[in-house]
């Protein structure tokens, strides 16, 4: 009857909107996606390379306060784990790559700094904050997301970078 | 009937689904620049503040905030 | 006198001020950063003589409080319009204190502060509470603030005979537009009670001079939209509109606009355009032609229109002692006053000045 008629256009209806409202979320247990991005020194890096490797993408700009707070402790991550197999990755989404050169340059960074200047990868990752670090298994498969960056999360980093290296 | 109306809410509400922030994190670059600052420093802008508040009769609205850098 | 009104409001003002500009230059929500300021600040119009210093310094606490405490002073030498036709000229010495907390917990700025400012006839001392929450993504942050102020009334010769008390609600939106333009809008009700006046003070009845009479009650609300745009790397442009009405029938627009560009390494312009028109409060009156239960002269009060020219300054000095990024800074403004009902008694016109207002400054973030 009428009645019925119309929960089944509101119901069609909320469907329709739930269906346009998910993203296709980066989230936990999900893939990470693939990108292919220029390094500051050296050959472009692809992620899908990394395979078989513990990765940690983390997502920084020079503009952002945070993510300068953050950029010394994921060194030091970098120097702990890199001999046990640990890929650090710092994505760079300035419009312009030489204040991240510079930035980079100051602060001795020794990872490998990869530049999303057209913000695509980032994109891709629709992260929610700034700075984001995604922390990703041997299997390419994204383990655990952290948004923003406060004093202590270094250690947060730590606990699970130890975690995947033992798989 | 009544039937039209109540669809035409129902139609309303399915295609107003939440909206999404539609400037990202990494698309901040330019508020965070110091160019954008609706405040600068705080005894300067106090003393500009009092100085004006003095000779007007107008007073308040004046608290800027936020802006920035999308991080954290 | 004059400097009634000085301290009744700033006391209320710089507790706004202290709390709201915590925030910062990069917005969102973190601990304001470590400064330390100082300033030189001069105001001459109108026989009106200003100046003194002013310093602020701010420190986080193990990342978690924000910690920041600011001196004012302001040597007043005072031979204005109303104290030249109805007093002789006079100077003195006002000096505030504040101090301030901030809290940051996720995506909440909670800011507490208090001040303290005296003069030898008038003691204000206020406290303030402001929250602010990034909400929608960041894009858009929502504040809350509350001011309670409180003043001892006092006149030379006579003591403190009386008091005043002030309530200030503050409601505020900072919304992302763009990547490149940002939208502010506030909203702010002040509620007055107690001696609102100046015992210095005299009104006009019949070319006689009584003392004014004011009501003890006063509430006012203001609304102010603003923006700023990034038109490229270099430049900004911003602007506001701020419409102000209250139960003493005052009504006021204030526009603002302005242009900042970067114009060497690091070297930050900013000239600006301020322009005010005021209509008078009900019981305010030049010469007034009947007795009424209120009645005032005051010229904050009056019908009036102003424009000021404004321009701003900062050169990076660069690292002091190995952590202190200084900054010089030096702004001017140049306003003129122009009243429609209240006449210059020295010369029978219509009364107008132009004033000065000179900042110089350091800050330093360490």
């Amino acid at each position: 009857m009428a009645p019925l008629r119309i929960v089944r256009w509101l119901q069609a209806l909320l469907l329709a909107a739930m269906a346009t409202a998910a993203t296709a979320a980066v989230a936990p247990q999900s893939p990470a996606p693939d990108f292919t991005l220029r390094a500051l020194a050296g050959p472009n890096l692809k992620l899908a390379e990394q395979r078989g490797r513990v990765v940690l993408v983390n997502f920084w700009a020079t503009w952002c306060g945070p993510c300068r707070e953050e950029l010394p402790q994921l060194a030091k991550l970098h120097d702990k784990y890199r001999a046990a197999g640990l890929v650090l990755l710092g994505v760079n989404v300035d419009d312009d790559p030489r204040k991240a050169a510079e930035l980079a340059t100051r602060l001795g960074l020794r990872f490998p700094v990869l530049l999303d200047t057209d913000k695509q990868v980032s994109r891709r990752y629709d992260m929610s904050a700034m700075p984001a670090t995604f922390l990703i298994d041997r299997d390419g498969v994204v383990r655990s997301i952290h948004r923003g960056y406060r004093a202590g999360f270094e250690q947060r980093y730590d606990a699970e970078i130890r975690e995947l290296l033992k798989e | 009937m009544r039937t039209i109306p109540l669809l035409a809410l129902a139609a309303l509400l399915g295609a107003c689904a939440a909206p999404e922030p539609w400037v990202k994190p990494y698309e901040r670059e330019r508020l965070a620049d110091p160019i954008m600052q609706l405040s600068g420093a705080a005894t300067a802008d106090k003393h500009r503040e009092h100085v004006r508040v003095v000779r007007e009769g107008a007073r308040g609205a004046t608290g800027v905030q936020g802006g920035g850098c999308g991080c954290n | 006198m004059v400097a009634t009104s000085l301290s009744r409001l700033l006391a209320r003002l710089a507790a706004l001020l202290g709390g709201v500009f915590a925030l910062g230059p990069a917005g969102a929500i973190t601990l304001p950063e470590n400064r330390a300021e100082a300033l030189a600040h001069a105001y001459d119009g109108d026989g009106v003589r200003a100046t003194g210093p002013a310093l602020l310094i701010r420190k986080s606490i193990a990342d978690k409080v924000s910690l920041s405490g600011s001196y004012y002073v302001d040597m007043v030498s005072n031979a204005s319009i109303d104290v030249v036709t109805t007093a002789s000229p006079f100077k003195e010495t006002r000096r505030a204190y504040t101090v301030g907390a901030d809290y940051v917990e996720r995506d909440t700025l909670i800011s507490v502060s208090g001040e303290s400012s005296t003069e030898p006839d008038y003691k204000a001392r206020s406290l303030s509470v402001d929250v602010a929450q990034e909400v929608f993504g960041g894009m858009s942050t929502v504040s809350l603030g509350f001011t309670r102020g409180s003043d001892d009334v006092g006149q030379k010769l006579v003591g403190y005979f009386d008091t005043a008390t002030h309530w200030q609600y503050r409601l505020g939106l900072t919304q992302v537009l763009t990547p490149r333009w940002l939208a502010t809008a506030n909203l702010e009700v002040v509620a007055d009670e107690g001696y609102l006046g100046s015992p210095y003070r005299v009104a006009r009845v019949f070319g006689a001079a009584v003392p004014e009479r004011n009501p003890r009650t006063r509430t006012s609300r203001a609304l102010k939209l603003g923006g700023v745009g990034s038109l490229d790397e270099k430049s900004a442009v911003y602007g506001s509109w701020r419409y102000f009405w209250d139960t003493w029938a005052v009504r006021a627009h204030t526009l603002e606009a302005g242009y900042r560009r970067y114009v060497r390494e690091g070297w930050l312009a900013d000239g600006s355009l301020r322009v005010v028109n005021q209509d008078a409060a009900l019981f305010y009156s030049d010469n007034a032609t009947a007795e009424t239960r209120y009645i005032t002269r005051n010229r904050q009060l009056a019908s009036y229109s102003s424009i000021g020219v404004g321009a701003k300054l900062s050169a990076p000095l660069g690292k002091w002692a190995g952590s202190y990024a200084v900054t010089a800074h030096g702004g001017f403004e140049r306003v003129m006053y122009r009243w429609r009902d209240f006449t210059d008694l020295r010369s029978g016109g219509r009364y107008r000045f132009d004033a000065t207002v000179l900042q110089l400054y350091l800050t330093a973030t360490y």
